[in-house]
């Protein structure tokens, strides 16, 4: 018989506890390896392109904020030339302005320089006008002419005026009746009675008058009492001639001053 | 002819011990000591070992067959499936050892096998489909071919048996047989021969069971679809 059914069993066992052995050592290890590796792979292959994904969103974001910062440039930079302009250009009026202010001032100086140039011409001319008539006038003075003169004061003494002479009078009561007389050479002493004369036909009070003579001056006669004093001298007509033209040069000024104002004013 | 069950090295009582059985548990603990040395240290990791990896090759190799064969759920058939391939293709292998007689050149141990087959396609097709799914595949196409299906039941299992034991028991045969008549040279490429058949005839029978176990597993599951597609058109 070529079947041992003995055999038989007792293979049918062996074969059965050989699976029960293999699936315990060789196949569940196995696939178990397998399964995890397998998975490993995966969770390998799902977080490598987690990451490509997260770098391409990256480069994306990049890329976006490249441009954002490209444009945010770019427009500052336009700002920055619409600045740049807009103060050259303020500047450009400042600078302007201040050009013209600046020429302004230079021309009102220049203008002031040529008017006070012009005053002091005018001032030195006056001046020596006066000093050629001093000098030719002490030239001329005489002793003739000292009479002439010292009629020409009682003329004047003599026709004073009402409140001249009430000036004169109260001087000479305050001066307890001293009067001097100044002239620049020695009066003849029948001119000097009637200088006398006249004074003390002024006053009521005896009058003494003391005549004296004053080198300084050029020519003419002088009477001074308290803080009065009337005169009739070159020296004093030249004074009062300098002291009209004066007033009459000021009152130009300022009127001349006046016009430019106006004129400054208007433009 | 050497017949391994008759060789009796020992015996108590009803216990005896033949060549076939010690060959077998020989093989057995070859292969399970092996199967224990190299996956005791198994690595999940991308670096494995190479002994690793020839098992893993083994391992997938035969899982991908039995997916060729049609069978969708291969993990569950595997230990069954790949322990017939293993335990043939060892024992065939190890012909190359002299005076070495396969367990599988017996007929008692093939005939083991085969029952193993023919007890194992009912099995899973009950577990896959219910007693009543599996029942059914005896009934299809029709009621009148009930007979026929289990004629052929029963004769694909003794031809599973006799295909195996003739094809180790014959190229033991000729091995011993041409070692008497011919030179040296002669038998080992005979023996080279019968290494390849044995391959041969391991491959063959586990294919072999796994699509009878495919048929019966697909005729549950296809008549088990049609019992559900019924209820829910009814």
């Amino acid at each position: 018989m070529l079947i041992d059914w003995y055999t038989v069993g007792a293979q049918i066992l062996n074969f059965l506890v050989l699976v029960w052995l293999l699936k315990r050592f060789l196949y569940k290890p196995i696939l178990k390896a397998i399964d995890e590796r397998e998975e490993k792979v995966r969770a390998r292959l799902e977080e490598a392109e987690a990451r490509k994904d997260e770098a391409r969103k990256e480069k994306e974001e990049f890329r976006q904020k490249n441009k954002d910062f490209e444009e945010k440039r770019e427009s500052m930079m336009n700002e920055a030339a619409e600045e740049a302009r807009n103060k050259r250009r303020e500047l450009l009026e400042k600078a302007r302005e201040e050009a013209e202010e600046l020429r302004g001032r230079l021309e009102k100086a220049i203008r002031e320089e040529k008017e006070n140039l012009q005053q002091e011409v005018g001032d030195n001319i006056r001046r020596e006008v006066f000093a050629i008539t001093r000098r030719v006038l002490s030239g001329l003075a005489s002793q003739s002419m000292e009479e002439h003169m010292a009629r020409a004061f009682l003329r004047r003494l003599r026709e004073a005026g009402e409140e001249e002479k009430k000036e004169l009078a109260e001087a000479l009561g305050q001066a307890e009746g001293k009067a001097v007389i100044r002239s620049a050479f020695e009066l003849p002493s029948a001119l000097q009675e009637e200088i006398q004369e006249a004074v003390c036909g002024l006053a009521s009070t005896g009058i003494r008058c003391r005549f004296e003579t004053a080198s300084e001056k050029i020519s003419g006669v002088e009477l001074t009492a308290g803080g009065y004093k009337i005169a009739w001298s070159v020296d004093e007509y030249l004074r009062r001639l300098e002291t009209k033209l004066d007033e009459l040069l000021s009152e130009k000024e300022k009127e001349e001053l006046q016009t430019t104002t106006a004129s400054d004013g208007s433009s | 002819m050497i017949n391994p069950d008759e060789q009796i090295l020992w015996e108590y009582g009803f216990f005896k011990l033949n060549l076939t059985i010690a060959t077998t548990w020989g093989l057995m603990l070859v292969l399970v000591l092996v199967s224990w040395l190299i996956t005791r240290r198994l690595s999940a990791g991308l670096e494995i070992s190479r002994w690793q990896s020839v098992l893993e090759i083994v391992v997938l190799g035969i899982r991908d067959q039995i997916k060729e064969v049609g069978i969708p759920n291969a993990r569950v058939y595997l230990p069954f499936l790949g322990t017939l391939f293993i335990l043939i293709a060892f024992a065939g292998l190890c012909e190359i050892i002299p005076e070495y007689v396969p367990p599988t050149s017996s007929l008692s141990t093939t005939a083991a096998l085969a029952l193993c087959v023919f007890l194992a396609v009912p099995a899973y097709g009950i577990a896959e489909s219910g007693l009543g799914g599996y029942l059914k595949t005896y009934l299809q196409p029709t009621f009148f071919m009930l007979p026929f299906n289990i004629i052929s039941e029963i004769s694909r299992t003794i031809a599973l048996a006799i295909r195996l034991f003739g094809n180790m028991a014959s190229g033991v045969m000729i091995a011993s047989i041409l070692l008497s008549i011919a030179p040296f040279l002669f038998p080992v490429i005979m023996e080279v021969l019968g290494l390849l058949a044995s391959m041969v005839q391991a491959y063959i029978f586990a294919i072999l069971a796994a699509v009878f176990i495919a048929a019966g597993v697909r005729e549950g599951e296809k008549n088990k679809k049609d019992n559900d597609k019924k209820q829910n058109d009814g």
